[in-house]
């Protein structure tokens, strides 16, 4: 334990004074979870809480990566030293992924970014502590901003895009119609829409779909409950076109977090997640463990001969876990 | 570190466009359970270094079909040494019998040519980064 903690330790003095391999191995680390990951977590937490994060999602092949890496190079020619974490699904066969977003990135980046592909591992209850602390930690070793890319499907993957400060949703023409616009989800996180691939055809479309979601959101009084409309923006990453539209609004965006002081607010929804999170990890871990132990075999024949209810075993047991604390 | 999630980087390194072999191989390993950070066509050594250091890379896959292995494969394995990384380098596409020896004695970790198996591949990228752990 004393020797993991001293690694640690040893590392993350290494990452802050900007040496990027021990960067490297601190992020492997907070991967693979466990005792060394909480270490590194909770001194990344200390120094952390300035950097602005911003969360790029949409459907696959909508153009995130390809987007992420124009935002990439403008940032780097303005002088920000970024870091980009890009979220990838792992194969819930085998457990082994491909993560091809660097191709989309590499020739866009300045030296001074740092870019790290993260498969979802299958777990999303890892991915759901492995994301926070990466942002952290790369907040804590002086990155700013901080760019956290990912496949807008599945909960885990809006949960994590939405809890950033900024989240940019890309969308792409024939997405599908109005209606389809107005179905609550990953829409409804976005602080920034990006109409991607806007030379083609139907894109028009796309952007007045979306303007008339927000629209409904005005009538709705969801505008005036938020303070905030939106805004659409047409891009094609792959000649770059709009893509420093899409950099002024997230600058736009950081500073009427600021002004407003929203930011505060965002970031400690953030903070309470995440507690949230490792809350339910560990009831969770704690509760499979109690279930494949004799008092949870006992409650396991009690249900079985219909003395209790699955809902009165678990309350028991759970029960048992706050009784033992 | 048993349960410690294999990764791997493929690349072709230099001008060399011929990209359906390293396609395969990604899904292979990817098929075997590990995490392949794909960096696809026309990398530099500076541009796989730098992936290997940000990606915390347990092995690299260099592809090549260009005939220029006996150049860029040593320069690739200088490359790691000068920065100081002892990550297994494997090379796979065409590479004659007779070059292979000038490679292995040139630090590369493993050559695969046209043909090799499933099953070899995926050995082939464990072994090497297994001997990398004893040593």
């Amino acid at each position: 334990m004393t020797s993991s903690s001293d690694l640690a330790t040893d590392l993350f003095k290494s990452a802050v004074k900007g040496e990027r391999r021990s960067l490297g191995k601190l992020l492997t680390a907070i991967e693979r979870g466990g005792d060394q990951a909480e270490i590194i977590a909770g001194l990344a937490h200390q120094v952390s809480g300035n950097t602005h994060v911003v969360g790029i999602t949409g459907a696959p092949g909508s153009g995130k990566s390809t987007l992420t890496g124009r935002l990439l190079k403008l940032f780097s020619e303005a002088g920000d030293k970024l870091a980009v974490l890009a979220v990838d699904p792992s194969s819930p066969l085998t457990g082994g992924a491909i993560l091809g977003d660097r191709i989309r990135m590499d020739d866009l980046a300045g030296e001074e970014s740092f870019i790290r592909s993260m498969a979802t591992r299958g777990h999303s209850g890892g991915l759901a502590l492995a994301v926070p602390a990466a942002i952290q930690l790369f907040d804590a070793v002086g990155y700013e901003p901080v760019i956290i890319e990912t496949v807008g499907v599945g909960q885990v993957e809006v949960d994590v895009a939405g809890a950033a400060d900024t989240t940019v949703v890309v969308v792409t023409p024939g997405m599908g119609d109005a209606v389809q616009a107005n179905k609550a989800g990953l829409l409804e996180v976005a602080d920034i829409f990006v109409v991607n691939k806007s030379d083609r055809p139907g894109a028009s479309d796309a952007r007045r779909d979306l303007e008339l979601m927000l629209d409904l959101g005005h009538v709705s009084g969801l505008e005036q409950m938020t303070g905030y409309r939106p805004p659409i923006i047409m891009a094609n990453s792959l000649d770059g076109t709009g893509a420093d539209e899409v950099l002024d609004a997230i600058k736009s965006h950081a500073e009427y977090l600021r002004n407003s002081g929203k930011i505060h607010i965002r970031r400690k929804e953030r903070l309470v997640m995440e507690i949230q999170n490792r809350i339910e990890l560990l009831v969770e871990s704690t509760a499979s463990g109690i279930l494949k132990s004799e008092l949870g075999a006992s409650s396991i024949t009690k249900v079985l001969d219909r003395k209790i209810s699955p809902a009165e075993a678990a309350k028991s047991i759970v029960g048992s876990i706050i009784s033992s604390e | 570190m048993g349960d410690h999630q294999q990764r791997v980087i493929l690349a072709k390194l230099g001008l060399d466009g011929h990209d359906r072999g390293i396609k395969v191989v990604a899904r292979i390993l990817r098929d075997a359970g590990m995490e392949v950070i794909y960096l696809g066509l026309r990398q530099t050594t500076a541009s796989i270094i730098a992936a290997a250091e940000e990606e915390d890379a347990d092995a690299i896959g260099l592809s090549m079909h260009n005939a220029g292995h006996l150049t860029l494969g040593p320069k690739m394995a200088e490359a790691l040494s000068a920065a100081g990384l002892d990550i297994p380098l494997i090379i796979g596409g065409i590479v004659p019998d007779e070059d292979v020896e000038e490679l292995m004695n040139a630090g590369i970790a493993a050559v695969l040519g046209p043909g090799a198996s499933a099953e070899e591949v995926v050995a082939t990228v464990q072994d090497a980064i297994s001997a990398r752990d004893k040593a």
